[in-house]
Order: C-alpha cells, then structure tokens, then sequence
C-alpha cells in the first residue's frame, strides 16, 4: 500500500532534466532575441524618458498650473483643484518633486498604454463570446498569479530598468479595464440596441454612436481602476529599477529608514487619491444625461 | 380592397437550438405545452398566415405571451423565422443578404418601441435624426427633417432636451417621429401606446390618426388593449399561443367572433359605440331620414328612435342609399350574445 502514502510523483531527476531544459532553452531564446525585442520597445523607452525629463525639465509654478487646471477641468470642483495643489507643493516641499514626475510620467505612461490596447480587446471580448472565452482565464491569471513570476522573464528578456518596469505595470494594472468595457458594452440596453438594429445600423455605425457611449461611464470605472493599480505596483516595479516614489519606500524596507518611507508613501496615497477622485467625478459627468436636470 | 403590401405565409418560430426539426411535429399536431414540457423548446409562431394591405392599419392584437411582438419582429428580421416566407412587394425578405437587410431596414421600414427605446445620450433632435444620420444623410438635411416630425408631433421647442427630461408620453412622441423621420413606407409599431396613461394614450392615437391621414402608411400595430385595436385598426388579426385566431375589420370581429375566447374578449367593450349600422343593415331603403354607413349604433339609436316607423336609411360616403337600419336591430345588437350572456348568469 506504499502507492497509497506517497502521491505519484515525476521522478526528482525528470523533474531537474525539465526544468533545466525549459529554462535552457528560455534562456537561449532570450539570449538570441533579447536585442531584437528591446529595439522594438525603444519608441516606448525614448517616449518615457521624454516625457520624464519635460516634465522635471517644466517649471514647477507651470506644472502647478497644468494640475490644477486638469483637476478643474476633470471634476468642476474648484476645492478638488486646490487640494491637489497643495497636495503637490507639500510633496515637492519634502524634495519629492523629481521622483514624483518620474512617477507620473510612469503612470500616464503605462495608463495610456493600458487605454490603446484593453479598449480594443475589450470591445472584441464584447463582440465575440469565444473571444470572451478565451481572454477572460488570461485577465484572471494575469491578476492572480504572483508578480515575481512575470517579473523574472521579463527582466530575463529585457534586463532591469523603466520599460521592463512599465511593461510589469501593464500587466498587472490593464485586466479591469478589458473587464469593464466588455462589460459595459455587453450591459447596454438590448431594446436601445434593438432600435438601432430595427433603423439599420451598422456593426460600426452601432458600436460608435450607441453602444460605446452608453458604455462609457463603466469604461471610464475601468480606467480609474487601472490608474489605481498602476500607483500600486509602484513600489514593485521599482525592485527591477524604475525610478520613482516607490525607490525610496524600497530602500525604506531595506533599510528601516521610518520616516522615508513614510513620507514616500503617503505621497503616493496623496498621488492615487488626486488621479481617483479627479477620474471618478469626470466619469459621473459622462452619465449626466441619464438623470434628467428638470421633468416636465 | 387596396395591394397587399406585406405578405406573411406559413410562418412558424420555434425558440430553442433544435427548432427546425419540431417543424413537422408541429405542423402534425404537437401543442405549445407538450413541445415546452418533452422538448424544452418554446413555440413562438404557430403557421402564421396575413395579408397586410397598403396603407392601412393592420392590428395585431393578443395577450401577453401570444406571439404578437415576436410576429413584428420578423418583418424586419430581427429575428429570424423557423421556417415560412414573408414577402414586401413581392420581395422576399428571407433571402435578403445582411447588407440588402440593412438596405431594407433603413429604406422600407421603421419601428417605435413599448418602451420607447431612444438613445439616452442624445437629444430629441439628435434622436430624431438617428435614422436619417446613420443612411449617411447630410447633416443640415437630417436637421432639417427631423425638425419638421418633431413639430408634427408637436414636440417644438423640446429639440435640445434629453429623453430623460421628457415625460413618457413625450418620449413616445419622439419616437414616432424618430419612425416618422426615415419616410420609410412601413411602420411597425410594438405596443408603442401600451407604456402611457390612458390619457395620453388616447391623444398619442388621435395624433397617429391624424397623421396616417396625410401619409397613408402601411402600419403594422401590437397591441393588447382591444379599444386601441378597435380604434385605429382598420384590419385585426387576433393571436392566441403562437396562433392567428381570426382576423377581419373591427366591425366582423365584434359581430361575429370566431370562438368563445374572442367573445370573451369583446364582451366588455361598448357596443353602442363600435358598432357601425353597416354591421347591421338590412336590404331595402327607408323613406325616413339617412344615416350614414360608419355611423355608431348609440348615434343611430336616437335618430331611429325619433322617425315615426322606426327606420332609417343607410347611405355610404358619397350619399348613396346602400340599405336600411330599424329600431329592432339596433337595439338587439346592443346585447351581447348568448354565450357570454349565459356565462355571467352561472357566475
């Protein structure tokens, strides 16, 4: 009955010649591509150091301005405006005004991205239920399985510094904006979609003027979430070498420095609640049309 | 008797993933329930047979679950038949190609919604456009139609509101105009009333009448309020379970109603009022004063009451005597029949 006490098992040697032979051969892969695939992340590396070094490079009183008009613009909420100015003058009057642009440029960085590419993949997960299918394990995987593990390919591939960083991000930050398209144009009202069936609308003519509007305060949810996530994997992605808030929080851990880390940290709180609350309330404004302003 | 402008033959939809095979089933006799309780799949359309005449109000009429808006909805394809043939002007609209479809519906058809269904995020204007905007129409063009339904609809004024702004009532009237807007010569209308007060329902026919006198649509009407399908329909089939149970002009379902279901359909509505003397005339003329053809039995009652022999002369729209109403007649048309009658007596 020994069969019964041990589970059956791949023998210690198999298992040794298999993992050595994947990461052999991953490791050759890597060592022979490696070059091609960094040049084809360039334009991302340039555009990311770019707009780093404008963004320090701009006179703090003009970046001022710049935030708070976005924040006006985003929520109409002159008090959410002041906020994140002062927010941002408190940050920079601990002499974390550079680290906080490499950061911000981080995040808009990897936001933009994470808009180019889930948008679409979300409308296509909407459209096709195979599709759905198909991508929905990969965004589950994605956002259950532990960083590290994507980490180390990735810097295996691409070594250490900011776009084996932003690519992190990404991964990690760009799941709940598929989800929420595709659930956001699959949740549109089937008689709207109806009528504009019944009138001959196009696949095109319905995605564009029907269902993506209709969708877009849960599309909008989905990229206030992914900026959320993308401040949160700050202070990871600055373990493979992205400068940032999140640089100083790791030499904190390291070295118990309490008041670094402290500070470091709550900057990006004060970061991540700016970006949330300036998003959520632009996201409420798109939907202004479902509550009618006077009734007849 | 105007063109048939649509015609419906055969027409059956089953719901489930193996419809096409419980065709013959059916056909040989299987009912609705033994097809839901052994074979899990719903019978929606039940060989389906009408002839819908140009330019005239055809009401489709029957109880919530009895087929009426999956029958509407097969003229436009929105959803697709089991099995069966429909035609518009001799055109079959099964064979159509998605992109003939897309022609088809933006050229020849419009549609107006129970619960109205405009686009939240527009504007009345915009809403009333949308037809118009998605065929590629010049925008000042889709403008300036638009904005002439809306007044027609009586909606001027209203254009840069949002549908949430409006009351329901209002909204409907949007989406006529919406309908209205395509000059489309076919207009389904699914329930469009059903949604609003008994006021402005009312006023939401008399403007549908009101129009049709103008534009001579082929209108094809859902409803499950038999005073609305009396009112305006010119032609009533009536659906029960997937099945067209009769169908005629108002005055024939109301006098000669096919089976018990339909006179317990009709037993509350007011005779006095729908009844036309045509329904009841008689050979002959009556040397007494005229009425004319289309005139209700509650008008006719007081006239007939005051000539000396109790009779009346019928005369059809251009004056001419066609037949002759009496007293008698009148006034035993009044009661329901026998049926219903004894039926409320055992209650």
């Amino acid at each position: 009955m020994d069969w019964l006490a041990e589970f059956p098992s791949l023998g210690k040697r198999d298992l040794r010649d298999l993992k050595k032979g994947i990461d052999g051969s991953f490791r050759e892969w890597s060592r022979s591509n490696g070059d091609a695939i960094e040049a084809f992340f360039d334009p991302l590396y340039f555009f990311l150091v770019w707009l780093e070094k404008l963004l320090i490079a701009t006179p703090w009183p003009i970046i001022l301005l710049i935030v708070a008009g976005l924040a006006y613009l985003g929520s109409r909420s002159w008090k959410l405006a002041l906020g994140s100015v002062v927010s941002f003058m408190l940050i920079g009057y601990f002499g974390m005004w550079k680290d906080m642009m490499a950061t911000i440029s981080l995040i808009s960085v990897s936001t933009l991205i994470c808009i180019a590419v889930g948008i679409p993949i979300g409308i296509l997960m909407s459209r096709y239920d195979r599709v759905q299918s198909a991508i929905t394990p990969i965004l589950d995987l994605m956002q259950t399985i532990p960083i590290f593990v994507y980490l180390l390919p990735v810097v295996m591939l691409l070594g250490i510094g900011r776009v084996p960083g932003l690519i992190a991000v990404c991964v990690y930050a760009i799941p709940p904006i598929i989800r929420l398209t595709n659930l956001g144009i699959r949740l549109v009202d089937k008689e709207i979609l109806e009528a504009a069936d019944a009138f001959g609308s196009s696949y095109r003519q319905k995605l564009f003027s029907v269902q993506i509007p209709l969708a877009l305060p849960n599309i909008f949810a989905g990229v206030n979430q992914t900026i959320m996530m993308a401040l949160a994997m700050v202070v990871i992605a600055s373990m493979i070498g992205v400068k940032g808030l999140g640089m100083p929080v790791l030499q904190a851990v390291q070295n118990q420095y309490l008041t670094l880390g402290l500070m470091n940290g709550l900057a990006i709180v004060a970061l991540a609640i700016i970006f949330d609350r300036v998003s959520q309330r632009y996201g409420q404004r798109l939907q202004a049309h479902r509550y009618g302003k006077e009734h007849e | 008797m105007s063109k048939t402008k649509l015609k419906i033959e055969n027409l059956f939809k089953i719901f489930g993933p193996k419809g096409k095979s419980f065709i013959d089933p059916v056909k040989n006799g299987m009912s609705k329930q033994e097809l839901l309780d052994d074979h899990s799949h719903v019978l929606g359309l039940n060989n389906i047979n009408l002839d819908i005449p140009e330019q005239r109000i055809q009401v489709i009429m029957g109880l919530s679950g009895s087929g009426k808006s999956t029958l509407i909805r097969h003229i436009n394809r929105l959803i697709e038949p089991t099995a069966g043939a429909i035609t518009v002007d001799d055109e079959d609209i099964l064979s159509m190609s998605q992109i003939q479809l897309r022609e088809f519906r933006r050229k020849k058809t419009s549609m107006v919604f129970q619960k109205f269904a405009l686009l939240p995020h527009k504007t009345v204007a915009q809403n009333v456009a949308y037809g118009l905007t998605i065929q590629g129409e010049q925008e000042s063009v889709a403008k300036e139609k638009s904005h002439k339904w809306i007044e027609s609809v009586g909606l001027a004024g209203f254009e840069e509101r949002y549908p949430a702004q409006l009351s329901g009532g209002m909204q409907q009237r949007v989406g006529l105009a919406r309908a209205l807007a395509t000059d489309a010569p076919i207009l389904l209308m699914d329930e469009a009333f059903s949604a609003l007060d008994p006021l402005i329902r009312t006023d939401m026919q008399n403007i549908l009448l009101e129009l049709q006198k103008d534009l001579h649509k082929t209108i094809i009407f859902i409803t499950h309020d038999l005073d609305e399908a009396l009112r305006i329909g010119d032609n009533i089939a009536i659906l029960r379970d997937g099945k067209i149970i009769q169908k005629g002009d108002p005055q024939q379902i109301i006098m000669k109603p096919a089976d018990d279901y339909i006179s317990d359909f009709i037993k509350d509505i007011n005779r006095g009022k729908v009844i036309e003397v045509k329904s009841i005339m008689q050979k002959g003329s009556s040397k007494g004063a005229s009425l004319d053809s289309s005139c209700s039995l509650e008008d006719a009652l007081k006239v007939l009451n005051n000539e000396k022999n109790n009779e009346c002369s019928v005369v059809d729209d251009k004056g001419k005597k066609i037949g002759k109403v009496t007293l008698d007649a009148a006034i035993s048309a009044l009661f329901r029949d026998k049926a219903s009658k004894n039926k409320e007596k055992y209650k």
